[in-house]
């Protein structure tokens, strides 16, 4: 595919010396999560539909992924095969070069309706997983803590998760599926829910706990910016069936930042997405809705 | 607040609207049953008689109908004699409330008339005796499968069909079984209860357990919970105060059970009492016993709802009074307990 040519904007795939040097190092790192000809079909009333075809990726490590896509094109029922909460038709994932499924704390993942456990208090949530992994009560404890700190709700340990607000429960969802000390963090819409300005604190959040703990991400948008801001690379796929459209390595350099938001390389991967995400020629007509005029004449807002 | 606010859907009440309804609730029963009593033109439909006159039959305090006192009368007057007279009365099945609530105090200390009969705290004793042991039986059993039944889909589809068709069995049916195989005293009287409880329980506890959140099991997948421990440590407690409640209930439940329970074998406890009263006509004792039983509920009811709330603080955003105030003794001069710090992103 080539991209049109866009006055004033460079190719989106034009990487700059130390963007190009950074990618070449991360391919040399070993990959952590590989899956090979991954496919989904369910059942439906009128045959089998499928979800997923033919699904290919590798993710080295400490690389922070993006997957976005349009609505129903196969996002969360990727993830949660990946997750082990559900088994793919055809293919097959590995950990570390070892084939894997059903669900293991090595694959931690954040959910977008943050799935705290209401009947236990910030550090009990986070020591679950400690817990679950034979970890003594008091080492659990001292481990939640600090976990604690670095999502910054210190102050917050003995609340219960309806005490919180909608960004810092999702920060204990984080520090919780981070605890496990998993390979891979999976994250699925894990910030849909919040208002815009919450929102990118916590993308910010994320890179900085990213940058301080040693761990995989693959995290699941449909928030174009959200998915440029955050990524290595882009997995962009397309509905019906869901298929990789395109993997695009973001040429926006590290560390990031909000005002890299009107730079030409952002600017030029946004123009690239929103090609593949919304295909229709935008000067097409929009259609009319049917809509009976239900104000009285006169009565106009445009 | 506004009237149209008061009356809106799933709008909850300000503590004082709602302290003037509990109220309400209780005193417009009350009112109604005054009214009856003390307003004679109310219903009352018999006269107590004051002097017989000459009516042959009648006695002071005898009772009786407004059509025949009135006959008798005109019949005493149509033979030169003098009309009896008397005030208008209510059945003797409908005492007033201030003599129930005499005898709320009296039947406590009317000496049972027979040897062998026993004081109305000892028949209560004994009926919460038996609900009690009914109850837990059932609980001890009821609630583990229940649980069981609500998590696995095998377990349930053995165990539950069965219940199902046995809890349309009116408890009471056993009665006689009971008596054959647990003889005449306090065993039959628990198993009716248990019989009562036991097959709801299961199916209420089942139903319960279904419900739980399937996103929360997965969230406790990918921890790391094996399946075990997913049943003890992410099911049971994700519907604990829903497990809580329904027990409550269910404890209700229980007690409408205990009349028919008490009649099998030697009738005993309350039942035996009210039974026991009625037959002397004693029919305030009879309206303050069964008024007994509701309000040993009532109280126990909220006593549960009350340690409820300390069980499960997380279902409340508010602390309650009471910790509160543990808070405040245990941080001994301390200022109350820190309340929850205002949320922020
Ligand atoms: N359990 C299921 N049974 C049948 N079909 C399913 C099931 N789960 C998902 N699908 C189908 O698979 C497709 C992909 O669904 P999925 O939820 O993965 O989409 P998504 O990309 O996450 O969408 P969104 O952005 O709206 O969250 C949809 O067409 C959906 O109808
Ligand atoms: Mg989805």
């Amino acid at each position: 595919m080539t991209a049109p040519s866009s006055p004033g904007l460079p190719d989106y795939r034009a990487q700059s010396p130390a963007v190009a040097e950074r990618f070449r190092k991360l391919q040399e790192r070993p990959v952590v999560l590989e899956i090979e000809h991954l496919g989904r079909q369910f059942p439906g009333q009128a045959g089998p539909v499928t979800a997923l075809r033919d699904i290919s990726l590798k993710i080295h490590r400490r690389e922070l992924v993006c997957v976005i896509g349009p609505s129903g094109c196969g996002k969360s029922t990727l993830i949660r095969i990946i997750a082990g909460l559900d088994d793919p038709s055809t293919g097959r994932m590995l950990v570390d070069g070892k084939e894997t499924s059903g669900p293991c704390p090595e694959r931690g993942m954040v959910f977008q309706g943050y799935t705290l456990f209401p009947w236990l208090s910030v550090k009990r949530n986070i020591m679950f997983g400690l817990e679950m992994g034979g970890m003594a009560r008091d080492q659990a404890d001292a481990e939640a803590r600090q976990w604690i700190d670095l999502v910054g709700l210190t102050k917050f340990a003995n609340n219960y998760p309806h005490q919180l607000s909608g960004g810092m429960k999702q920060r204990v969802a984080i520090a919780r599926a981070l605890a496990p000390n998993p390979r891979v963090l999976l994250m699925d819409e894990p910030f849909g829910a919040l208002d815009a300005q919450t929102r990118a604190q916590m993308q910010a959040h994320l890179l900085e706990i990213w940058r301080n703990v040693d761990v995989t991400i693959l995290f699941i948008t449909h928030d174009l910016d959200e998915a440029i801001f955050l990524a290595d690379r882009i997995v962009v796929l397309k509905a019906h069936p869901g298929e990789v459209q395109e993997i695009i390595e973001v040429p926006v350099p590290r560390p990031r930042h909000l005002s890299q938001v009107t730079s030409p390389e952002f600017l030029a991967t946004r123009r690239r997405l929103d090609e593949l995400i919304h295909p229709r020629d935008v000067h097409a007509p929009v259609e009319k809705l049917p809509i009976v005029r239900l104000t009285q004449a006169g009565d106009d807002v445009e | 607040m506004p009237r149209s606010r008061r009356f809106a859907i799933g709008q909850p009440l300000a503590p004082r609207p709602r302290l003037v309804l509990t109220l309400l609730s209780f005193l417009a029963p009350l009112l109604a049953w005054g009214l009856v009593s003390y307003v004679p033109w109310i219903w009352h439909p018999l006269i107590r008689v004051g002097s017989p006159g000459d009516v042959a039959w009648f006695q002071p305090g005898l009772l009786v109908e407004r059509r025949v006192f009135a006959e008798e009368n005109a019949k005493a007057v149509a033979a030169g004699g003098h009309a009896a007279n008397g005030t208008r009365a209510n059945p003797i099945f409908l005492p007033a409330p201030h003599e129930v609530g005499q005898a709320f105090y009296t039947a406590f200390h009317t000496k049972p008339l027979l040897r062998g009969d026993l004081w109305l705290h000892e028949s209560l004793a004994l009926s919460i005796k038996t609900i009690f042991w009914g109850f837990l039986l059932s609980s001890l059993f009821g609630v583990p499968l229940g649980i069981l039944c609500g998590a696995y889909a095998p377990i349930s589809r053995f165990a539950e069909p069965v219940i199902d068709f046995v809890r349309y069995m009116p408890a009471p049916a056993f009665g006689a079984l009971a008596v054959a195989v647990l003889g005449i005293y306090d065993a039959p009287k628990v198993a009716i209860i248990f019989i009562g409880t036991f097959f709801q329980q299961v199916l209420v506890i089942a139903n319960t357990v279904r419900r739980h959140d399937p996103a929360l099991i997965e969230a406790a997948q990918t921890l790391g919970a094996s399946p075990r421990r997913l049943l003890l440590r992410v099911i049971v407690p994700s519907c604990i105060v829903d497990l809580y409640n329904d027990q409550r209930i269910l404890l209700g439940w229980a007690w409408t059970y205990l009349i028919v329970a008490e009649v099998v074998g030697v009738s005993s406890g309350i039942t035996f009492f009210i039974n026991q009263q009625a037959k002397y006509r004693n029919f305030d004792n009879v309206y303050a016993a069964i008024i007994i039983i509701g309000v040993i509920g009532l109280a126990t009811d909220q006593l549960l709802a009350l340690i409820g709330r300390q069980l499960f603080p997380w279902k409340h955003t508010r602390p309650s009074r009471l910790s509160l105030l543990l808070g405040r003794l245990s941080v001994g001069r301390a200022t109350a307990a820190p309340s929850s710090p205002p949320a922020s992103p």
